[in-house]
């Protein structure tokens, strides 16, 4: 009986995983056959050529003599991504983690409506929020012509077009995905183990790191990730309030498949961003899955 | 007697305001004593989980204070407080150990390492979970859970120990066993326990002193055997085990005895003192087991007549129901002991044999 109900509940799930399964592995895998093929001429492959150039040149480039020599270019875009992003996960955290836990302090019909209000920036197209955002950051910008007006004297904020500027902006996409993990985990804390722990004589910072931070972790843990990975593959903010002048990953990735018409790269440098967001979900998981269940 | 340890005075506590306004407590006075296993009994919401949340400092009172050693703690936050507290739902740390969680209280403190751990190990001891140290409270069952609890608010060796209905999440067996156990720890640490339950069962059998409270008042303090025994309110003697309350006139004698007139007639004579001036209508309580029947026969002018109406047999005694006429029915409980005299059948003529001190003249 039991197994009929089950297997009948197969198919309310079946539209999902054929609609996933077909549509995303299959690109993935036609990219993978992508990345391990002779790049053609004038832009896409040689279908049938195999070769590993574009995950040999991720680090190497080919000097006059044909000689392999080490080329740091795009570990350095890499790295800085990676930079960027961990910067961009702290800003989240710092902002996000007091805001989550202010909305959790609250009765729960105002929960509601403040939940609400943080996921308010989504209904706007992200193209539409970092012209918003560049309009901001400008020299004689919103923010610089206000503090001029106060007095302060900035001589041209200069914040647009530099790493500070997509890391703002990038927070600012994604803060809600910090706040909503580390909402639901302080939410589901229960009031009483932080009274527990005033009762046992923790003053309000002790009982914050001994007990309220460490009940936090898996929700402050799946923030950070929601964060950092979509910061990994952001285009649309480095490419504008960075000015193009800094490139992050998927920039890079969107030029080899345009301007510089390197189609096996592009796919290879995905494929290499694809393994280490899978390493550090695993590092993650393996982490946290030693935790002990929360106690009823 | 001993010291007085918590002292509430005057206290009350009132939660929202405006139409909202609701009062927890009102004007409650009480004195607790050093090394006292003191327990604040009532139904939900008479205001004895909120006068245990005040001890704790974990609410605000509206007026009165509480003092501790004589010393006003109206102002000092929780872990300011020489008072632990064992909570409903055990409040176990999840993400600690059984030992961690035992030395978290010891840790803020400021108690160095090892002393602790010696400290946990020798409450693990106290509790009988020796070896579950290394465990997290998920591991453990209901009841050790509970004992990790009691161990954990023990272990900074507090002044007092609150207690939130510790035992209502136990079943029946591990309840009985952990009412010997709780009394046990509170003999053996000196500790003043402060006990709030519901189940007067419970508070009968481990407390020294019950309070009983109802609608955020206290109603009566005692020792168990008082509160069973001389009930002063109808609310106590009703909520504490089972009470037959008979209405009649109050008749004073003149020469200082009294006497209850029912309604049918018949007189219950008094030798207790009457507290105050009163007169007119009156409730007398008398427990069902205090009271005993005979055959009609042999009953005299002091005892009251009625009818056997229902006769319930429970093996160990027997329940009958007595119609005193005009309404009034009476509940004698007699043991089934081996001399046991008696059958009375239903329908049958019976006299009803009480002693005088048995019968409580109620306040209200």
């Amino acid at each position: 009986m039991g197994n009929i109900i089950r297997s009948k509940r197969f198919w309310l799930v079946a539209p999902a995983v054929v609609y996933i399964g077909f549509f995303m592995a299959v690109p993935l895998l036609q990219m993978a056959y992508v990345s391990m093929l002779e790049r053609g001429d004038y832009g896409g492959v040689n279908w049938g050529v195999f070769s590993m150039d574009a995950y040999i040149s991720f680090i190497f480039e080919r000097d006059l003599m044909d000689n392999l020599v080490v080329n740091t270019d795009y570990l350095q875009i890499f790295a800085r991504s990676f930079g960027l992003s961990a910067m961009t996960t702290v800003f989240a955290l710092l902002l996000g983690f007091p805001t989550a836990f202010y909305i959790s302090t609250q009765p729960q019909s105002r929960r509601n409506f403040l939940i609400f209000l943080v996921t308010i920036p989504f209904w706007t197209n992200i193209l539409v929020r970092n012209y918003a955002w560049m309009l901001l950051l400008r020299n004689g910008g919103l923010i610089d012509g206000a503090l001029n007006w106060m007095g302060i004297e900035t001589g041209g904020l200069d914040v647009l077009y530099t790493p500070y500027a997509v890391s703002i902006g990038l927070t600012y996409t994604y803060l809600p995905f910090m706040v909503l993990p580390i909402y639901a985990s302080l939410e589901k804390l229960d009031h009483r183990l932080v009274e527990a722990a005033f009762d046992l004589g923790a003053d309000k910072r002790r009982a914050m790191t001994r007990v309220i931070l460490p009940l936090a972790a898996p929700g402050i843990a799946a923030g950070c990730i929601l964060v950092f990975i979509p910061c990994l593959g952001a285009y649309v903010t480095p490419e504008l309030l960075g000015g193009g002048k800094f490139m992050m990953i998927a920039n890079l990735i969107g030029s080899q498949f345009g301007a510089a018409r390197n189609w096996p790269l592009g796919a290879g440098l995905g494929f290499v961003l694809l393994a280490l967001v899978l390493i550090s979900m695993m590092v993650y998981s393996f982490k946290f899955k030693s935790l002990p269940e929360e106690s009823r | 007697m001993s010291e007085v340890v918590i002292s509430a005075k005057s206290v009350g506590k009132t939660f929202g305001s405006g139409v909202d306004k609701v009062t927890a407590l009102d004007d409650v006075s009480v004195d607790i004593f050093q090394n006292e296993f003191f327990t604040m009994l009532g139904p939900s919401g008479c205001g004895k989980t909120t006068l245990l949340r005040l001890i704790g400092g974990f609410e605000q009172a509206t007026s009165g204070q509480i003092l501790l050693e004589g010393k006003a703690l109206n102002d000092l936050p929780p872990y300011k407080r020489p008072i632990n507290t064992v909570f409903q739902s055990y409040a176990l740390f999840p993400h600690l150990t059984v030992r961690q969680n035992i030395t978290f209280g010891l840790e803020m403190q400021g108690i160095a390492r090892k002393q602790a751990d010696d400290r946990a190990e020798e409450m693990l001891e106290l509790v009988r979970l020796a070896q579950y140290g290394d465990r997290v409270p998920s591991q453990l069952s209901g009841g050790q859970q509970q004992r990790i609890a009691l161990a954990r608010a023990l272990a900074p060796a507090p002044k007092v120990l609150l207690l939130d209905e510790p035992l209502s999440a136990l079943d029946l067996k591990l309840r009985k066993e952990m009412q010997v156990e709780l009394k046990r720890l509170q003999t053996e640490t000196g500790i003043t326990f402060v006990f709030v339950t519901h189940d007067q069962e419970e508070a009968l059998a481990m407390s020294d002193r019950i309070a009983v409270m109802k609608s955020g008042e206290i109603l009566q303090v005692g020792a168990p055997r008082e509160i069973y025994e001389a009930p002063t309110h109808r609310f106590v003697a009703d909520f504490i085990g089972d009470s037959n309350f008979l209405v009649g006139n109050l008749v004073d004698d003149g020469a200082g005895k009294h006497a209850i007139k029912l309604g049918g007639g018949q007189v219950i004579e008094l030798t207790q003192e009457v507290s105050g001036q009163r007169s007119g209508e009156v409730t007398v309580s008398v427990r069902p087991e205090r009271l005993g029947l005979v055959a009609e026969s042999k009953a005299n002018a002091n005892h009251l007549v009625g009818t056997v109406s229902t006769v319930i047999y429970f093996g160990t005694d027997t329940t009958y129901q007595i119609d005193l006429g005009n309404d009034a029915l009476l509940t004698v409980r007699m043991q089934n002991g081996s001399g046991a005299k008696a059958d009375f059948a239903q329908g049958e003529r019976v006299g009803i044999t009480m002693s005088p001190d048995s019968i409580r003249v109620l306040a209200d």
